[in-house]
């Protein structure tokens, strides 16, 4: 099957190809068989994910070792090489350290919070096909679409101090106001609820998508064997699970390192630094003091914990695999 | 099934009742963005508050077009979304070439491509600000849409439903003399509607929702996106709590009518991603 394939395309490949040549000719048929149609096929794609995804690596890993800032952006010749000297002095900002203390209690309050809670819901929709129960699950996802600035700008606004509907809401049940967005402990959960609300949209979709996958026999022979509903979500559901709870964790634990947006637009990190993620700093490091080799160190730092955790939970998924098999 | 349907109903109803009010708080932040874009200035700060306005206005939203630069903004949106669409054929191209031929080195490079998928933007920002500065497109709408034009996402998601064409669909045009270009276009893109249905959409709303790129690459206002706008009115000088929730209506509404059509097609690509 794939060999005729091949032959099926080698005829036409040339006159795609060879622009100028002739397209008959004793070309050895060895020359045909290496279409490059499907390079042509592939070659934007490649070339904007390398330009975008892959060279700026090594651009960062360069830039980090060097004194780039405004001056450099506009002549060359300021930009000097000078070291760890970035890395140095990163690792002696007390500001980089609280925003990597903020991202790991964004992260630890966060993933399980969305993974637990979309999970729940997902069970929950998924008990009737009814035509209600599909359209409430629109109103779950509906955080999920709509941009983190319209949504940040609206949690700004219902957390305001003074006039905000939380607020009124406490002082109904005779509760003191509460400084959202400006106490510096109680902001930090503020950003974190924010950014709870908005992500689990998408992960309810995607457990749905597991959930439904899972033949309805299977729990019609356990309620028969008399399986209670909790019996049967922790022997049956859990289990079969498994790969989408993996592929949530994993997306879920690296979009909360790099959590950005939230913070950015209800706080923008403030006050002082209580709420400034990694990324923020990097931002802030990067464009707001134009510091981009600062910026660039600090924004390796990030891709190595990344780079970390990512390998630690695919060689976790294959270990778990192997046990399997 | 009718044995068992009154037990059915008896776990049912009391889900139904958590989950629907779960979905009002969990709507209810855009019921409040909706109502108080409406609201005259003074009715959005009395205590109590208001729910919903007594007197509704719409100077909020002429205010953004009239005293802001709203209406540039959403054109600048409209292209960096059109834009984007480029990306959709280069990606279904990608994708169908991963999917349909052999080729050396085929699978190192699709490796490679679901590589950038780790890559973090926080460490592709500033080398790409200064690659595009250096091509002199910071400050462009191109240069805005540029970064995210391709997404490997959507190139695997491409490749995957593009391996269920059969191959003898594709021989028959071939054997007919198509070329290749135009069995892609006339056959392959056709058959691949459901796909570019779901790529459609959420290359949409991911072109109308970025912030950071505009935010980084647009410098002067006149090539700020609405995401840009609408983050820019809470650190006006003096709060207004109906102009910022218009400027976010402005960039909501569209978005939530969007996906009030096309819903089913975004909860199949999460499907077709091969995550059952």
């Amino acid at each position: 099957m794939s060999t005729s394939t091949i032959e099926a395309i080698a005829p036409s490949a040339p006159a795609v190809v060879t622009e100028g040549r002739p397209a008959e000719g004793p070309r050895p048929r060895r020359r045909r068989r290496v279409s490059l149609t499907p390079y042509l096929f592939i070659s934007p794609t490649l070339i904007c994910l390398v330009a975008f995804g892959v060279l700026p690596i090594a651009v960062a890993a360069v830039v980090s070792l060097t004194n780039m800032n405004i001056s450099g952006l506009g002549n060359l010749a300021n930009v000097h090489f000078i070291g760890l000297s970035n890395y140095r002095s990163l690792f002696s900002d007390p500001a980089f350290w609280e925003s990597l203390r903020n991202t790991g209690l964004y992260v630890v309050v966060g993933v399980p919070s969305i993974i637990v809670g979309s999970l729940t819901i997902a069970i929950a929709l998924n008990q009737s096909q009814s035509r209600f129960f599909r359209a409430l699950r629109a109103f779950y996802f509906l955080p999920a679409i709509t941009a983190i600035v319209a949504i940040s700008l609206i949690w700004g606004y219902l957390y305001n101090d003074q006039f905000g509907l939380l607020n009124y809401l406490l002082s109904l049940v005779h509760v003191p106001p509460v400084e959202w967005l400006t106490s510096s402990l109680v902001a930090k959960f503020s950003v974190a609820f924010v950014a709870i609300w908005r992500a689990s949209g998408l992960d309810i979709v995607i457990f749905l998508a597991g959930l439904q996958a899972i033949p309805a026999d299977y729990y019609e022979a356990a309620s028969i064997d008399g399986a209670g509903q909790l019996r049967q979500v922790f022997s049956i559901t859990l289990p079969l699970l498994r790969f989408a709870i993996f592929f949530v964790l994993v997306t879920t634990l690296i979009s909360w390192m790099q959590l950005f947006d939230e913070p950015y637009v209800l706080t923008a990190g403030g006050p002082v630094h209580a709420t400034t993620s990694i990324s923020l700093y990097i931002y802030q490091q990067g464009f707001s003091y134009n510091e981009f080799g600062f910026a660039s160190a600090a924004s390796m730092v990030l891709f190595a914990m990344i780079a970390v955790v990512t390998a630690v939970q695919l060689r976790a998924r294959k270990r778990g695999a192997s046990d399997n098999l | 099934m009718t044995i068992s349907s009154r037990r059915d109903r008896r776990r049912t109803v009391p889900i139904g009742l958590a989950l629907t009010v779960g979905a009002v708080l969990t709507a209810f932040p855009f019921f409040w963005m909706l109502t108080t874009s409406f609201k005259p200035l003074d009715q959005s700060y009395t205590y109590p508050p208001k729910v919903v306005p007594t007197r509704w206005t719409l100077s909020s939203y002429i205010e953004l077009f009239t005293q802001l630069d709203f209406g540039r903004y959403l054109f600048n949106t409209v292209i960096v979304v059109l834009v984007s669409f480029v990306g959709l054929f280069l990606m279904a191209m990608a994708g169908y070439a991963f999917a349909k031929f052999r080729f050396r080195g085929k699978g190192p490079l699709f490796m490679l491509v679901l590589s950038t998928m780790m890559i973090p933007i926080q460490v592709t920002m500033i080398p790409t600000y200064l690659i595009l500065n250096s091509v002199k497109l910071t400050n462009t709408l191109v240069g805005i849409a540029l970064p995210t034009l391709v997404s490997a996402f959507n190139v695997f998601l491409f490749r995957q439903f593009m391996t269920t064409i059969p191959d003898e669909v594709l021989e028959a045009a071939r054997l007919d003399g198509a070329r290749e270009a135009r069995a892609f276009f006339s056959i392959v893109l056709p058959m691949s509607k459901p796909i570019l249905a779901v790529v459609g959409v959420l290359t949409f709303i991911s072109g109308w929702n970025s912030f950071l790129w505009p935010l980084i690459i647009a410098n002067d206002q006149n090539h700020y996106t609405l995401s840009v706008g609408v983050s820019l009115l809470n650190k006006q000088l003096a709060v207004n709590p109906p102009l910022e929730m218009a400027g976010a209506s402005m960039m909501v509404v569209p978005i939530v009518i969007v996906f009030m059509q096309l819903q089913k097609y975004i909860v199949r690509g999460v499907n077709m991603s091969g995550l059952k």
